[in-house]
């Protein structure tokens, strides 16, 4: 019994070391600065322009409010400052990708939004292990197609940490 | 290396159904429905009195025992049909008092229910159901006791009867036999037998003759339970004299004045049942049988006493709720409804509160002239809206009896085992609240309940040399006030002890101030581990009580009082928001953002010369308003806004929560409207400070302020202990 525990221990130890590979099929792309990104397409709700949220006191870094979409209240992320860019700009082509995930609807924003691709499995790589920065944790997969580069994005991973758990349903 | 553990022997499930039936649907409706009738078989059971049993009720328990023998029988749930079977003996013989009523006969009678309930549990989960042996045992004993017949004058000179009994239409025809074997199974009411049918009897109708010693009331009552009593005619049988119906007419106005004194929730189920009182009349009196109509109205006792009302009362749709599905019984006009539906009508209906908030702004923008042909449109629509918000959220909301009743059970259990003598008195029955505070208001209380009759009420003894009547009355009162619904817990036992409290605060380490006042002391209670109980008791003491309370009540909005007097008593307010969907508001505006605050909170609002604020020395500011010093909260730091201090008079919001009053500063007034409140917790997560948000006329998120967090949140500013804890 205490070696199938364990064994059982160490799987699951196993698997949230490993990052899960991403997927064949349609990806959602945007740009951020320089850099390209993919989400699966399955989690995007919607695209829509931006427009300023509310913003909500003692938010974390990166969380610049709360935004009414058909009313249902949904906080808005801003990805470049989750990247670092500490000063984005919010233009006409400042655009807002509707997430609907696992436990939560959130709005991302980004540089522009580019197009859907299809991505075959053998296109799909593992990332480089970079050193340090915490880019790693959340994309989990490089696709190349000519000469684009594309970072995978798991949103969960990415998004979890800044917005926190979900509180319990009441 | 251990073996694995052996497989749990096969538990017994429920007899195999007959075979090509899916009965699982049905598995549910019966589960709930008997969920109902034992609910109203134990709350009768406990109204009775012994000493003079209302006939009616015991007609009724009986009832509630028969319903669930009968879905027990059919899906073949053996234990439980047995242990129904035994109580329905009983009560038979107890209804036509064949044997009198004792305090050990109820409580055989209440343990079964319990008993019941379990097994009825054990069958949902699918585990084994409890052994109801020993409680047949008791049974057994009492039917062999079998104690001296007492003999109202009801049923003393009921002489047998020869009766016709024409049943129809019956769909299906075999409905005939379904009579025929209840009343061979049911023992006591006589003999039924088919008879010739008359000459242009319909074919879908059977004759059958009757020979009974029971009032047309308790046949029609029987009967229903295959058949809607408007299809059963009772008349003497030709050629016999033609005996008085039984007690059937000034039964009906019997049947129909005591529930109605009884139990108060009927006030709001007899408003409920106001539609299917007219239904149920008007298609009564559209059969022909004239004995039919009579026991139609006898049968629903709400309905009896509400027919005139219902009569002239057109308009407004009486809003449903389970108290009308509980109370009208067999042969009701309710209606089912999953929460999830009523649910997605309360979304829809905030959906339209807004659209409506949106166009009335928009046009205060247009030109006048351009508006006019549209105002009289707009004025309808905000009034019809608002119309149908109220309907829409009354159909949530639920009489506080029925969180009442559930308590009287649970005393006379607590009061007996710890020897005290408590009787509960209820006020406020009718008063609504919705549905899901319902729920979670439930713990709460019944926590209080028990705080009170473990440490607040003394024993018979010690209340007698105190002067005091030796059995203790503990209040349930609820009361609406303001935009909130108030409950209270009082009790008139020993009240609290500041001394104690204060001792016990200090030997936990809590920094005191000097002088406390009586209310300040007492919120010491609410701090997390505190109990001045001298033993653990499994009911209370263990002082993870209180602060749980508490937590639970701000959750919903809500806030908690204490009041008490050594040696008289105690009593604790809970105040709770009418409902969590919709709130009046009020907006202001802070740093150019715009924030709400419900109107419920909202004492005043002045532009105060700025010679009344007073700095203290640790920098925050007191505002003097007639008597008192209020602490002002700068609403622009505490939300961490951006902008520059605002020069020129303070604009104040004087806010209350708790029994405590603070002064918010803000930018400016902006108005006062109905805000539909919106989770925030949904998306994003629980931000101290926010009680949610809503979506302002333009469509923008506007954040709703939480103004029990803003006042306790000064408490540091006052001489108030509570953040100390902390």
């Amino acid at each position: 019994m205490e070696m199938i525990q364990e064994g059982a221990h160490i799987a699951r130890h196993e698997a949230r070391r490993e990052r899960a590979i991403p997927l064949a099929g349609e990806y959602l792309t945007w740009r951020i600065g320089a850099g390209e990104y993919g989400v699966a397409i399955e989690a995007v709700q919607e695209i829509r322009s931006y427009e300023a949220p509310t913003r909500v006191p003692r938010a974390p870094a990166g969380v610049l409010g709360v935004v009414n979409l058909r009313g249902v209240v949904v906080p808005i992320v801003d990805l470049r400052v989750c990247l670092g860019d500490a000063k984005p700009e919010y233009g006409e082509r400042t655009v807002v990708i509707v997430l609907a995930l696992q436990e939560r609807v959130v709005g991302v924003v980004v540089d522009s939004v580019s197009e859907v691709l299809d991505l075959a499995a053998d296109a799909i790589r593992p990332p480089p292990e970079l050193a340090g920065g915490d880019a790693q944790e959340f994309v989990t997969g490089i696709a190349t197609l000519q000469e684009r580069m594309l970072m995978l994005v798991d949103m969960q991973r990415l998004l979890g940490p800044v917005l926190g758990t979900v509180a319990e349903a009441a | 290396m251990h073996s694995a553990p052996g497989v749990a022997s096969g538990l017994p499930g429920p007899a195999a159904p007959p075979a090509g039936i899916d009965l699982s649907g049905l598995y549910q409706v019966f589960f709930e429905e008997a969920a109902e009738n034992l609910a109203s078989f134990e709350q009768r059971l406990l109204e009775l009195d012994p000493a003079a049993p209302d006939d009616e009720a015991l007609h009724a328990i009986f009832r509630s025992a028969h319903s669930v023998k009968g879905g027990a029988a059919t899906f073949g749930f053996a234990e439980e049909a047995a242990l129904t079977h035994a109580m329905e003996t009983l009560l038979d013989r107890l209804r036509r008092h064949e044997q009198a009523v004792t305090e050990p006969i109820v409580d055989t009678l209440l343990h079964a229910g319990d008993m019941l309930r379990d097994m009825l549990a054990a069958r949902q989960q699918g585990e084994e159901p409890p052994d109801g042996r020993e409680l047949l045992a008791q049974f057994a004993a009492h039917a062999a006791s079998d104690g001296a017949a007492s003999a109202p004058a009801a049923d003393a000179g009921a002489a047998q009867r020869e009766l016709e009994l024409l049943a129809g239409p019956l769909q299906p025809l075999s409905l005939a036999d379904d009579l025929l074997e209840l009343f061979r199974e049911v023992s006591g009411v006589g003999t039924l037998e088919r008879a010739e049918p008359l000459p242009g009897q319909p074919d879908d109708s059977v004759r059958l003759r009757l020979r009974t010693t029971a009032t047309d009331g308790e046949l029609l009552d029987l009967c229903s339970f295959h058949l809607a009593r408007e299809r059963i005619r009772i008349a003497p049988w030709p050629g016999t004299q033609a005996a008085h119906g039984g007690s059937a007419p000034p039964g009906a106005s019997a049947i129909a004045a005591s529930p109605a004194t009884a139990t108060s929730p009927t006030t709001a189920a007899s408003r409920a049942t106001t539609t299917s009182a007219a239904r149920a009349s008007s298609s009564a009196a559209a059969s022909s049988p004239a004995t039919a109509s009579s026991p139609a109205t006898a049968s629903s006792p709400a309905t009896a006493s509400s027919s005139a009302p219902a009569a002239s009362a057109a308009s407004p749709p009486a809003p449903l709720s389970r108290a009308a599905a509980h109370r009208a019984g067999a042969g009701s006009e309710t209606l089912r409804v999953s929460l999830e539906k009523v649910d997605q009508l309360i979304n829809l209906m905030g959906e339209l509160v807004i659209t409506q908030a949106m166009l009335a702004q928009r046009a205060g923008r247009i030109a006048p002239q351009v508006r006019e042909p549209l105002e009289a449109g707009l004025a309808d629509l905000e009034r019809t809206t608002r119309n149908l918000q109220e309907s829409v959220m009354a159909i949530r909301m639920i009489p506080m009896g029925e969180v009442f009743q559930r308590f009287p059970r649970m005393l006379r259990d607590l009061a007996a085992r710890l020897g005290k003598q408590v009787q509960l008195h209820t006020e406020g029955e009718a008063t609504e609240l919705d549905k899901g505070m319902i729920e979670k208001i439930t713990d709460p209380l019944t926590h209080l309940v028990r705080n009170s009759v473990d440490h607040g009420f003394e024993l018979p003894q010690q209340r007698v040399a105190a002067g005091k009547p030796a059995v203790g009355t503990l209040t349930l009162a609820a009361r609406h006030e303001g935009g909130c619904i108030v409950i209270e817990v009082r009790d008139d036992g020993r009240g609290l002890d500041r001394e104690r409290i204060l001792t016990k605060a200090r030997a936990s380490g809590m920094a005191l101030p000097e002088a406390m006042d009586d209310a300040e002391v007492w919120q010491l209670i609410f701090a997390p581990g505190f109990s001045t109980a001298d033993a653990v008791t499994d009911v209370s003491g263990r002082g993870v009580g209180m602060d749980v309370v508490r937590r639970n009540i701000l959750g919903l909005g809500g806030s908690v009082e204490l009041q008490s007097r050594q040696g008289e008593g105690t009593c604790v307010r809970v105040r709770l928001p009418l409902t969590l969907a919709i709130m009046d508001g009020i907006t202001v505006r802070v740093d150019g953002e715009l924030y709400v605050l419900p109107l419920a909170s909202v004492v005043e609002s002045l532009q105060a010369d700025p010679a009344r604020l007073q700095p203290l020395p640790n920098g925050q500011r007191v505002v003097r308003m007639r008597e008192e010093y209020l602490p002002v909260v700068p609403l622009a730091r505490v939300l961490e806004c951006a902008g520059e201090a605002v020069s020129g008079p303070p604009m104040l919001v004087l806010v209350q929560s708790e029994g405590r009053r603070v002064a918010l500063e803000v930018g400016e007034l902006v108005g006062q409207q109905q805000v539909v409140v919106k989770n925030l917790e949904a998306n994003y997560r629980r931000v101290p400070g926010l009680a949610g948000a809503t979506v302002m006329g333009d469509g923008s998120v506007a954040l709703i302020l939480d103004v029990a967090a803003l006042v306790r949140g000064t408490a540091g500013a006052g001489s108030s202990p509570a953040a100390a804890g902390r």
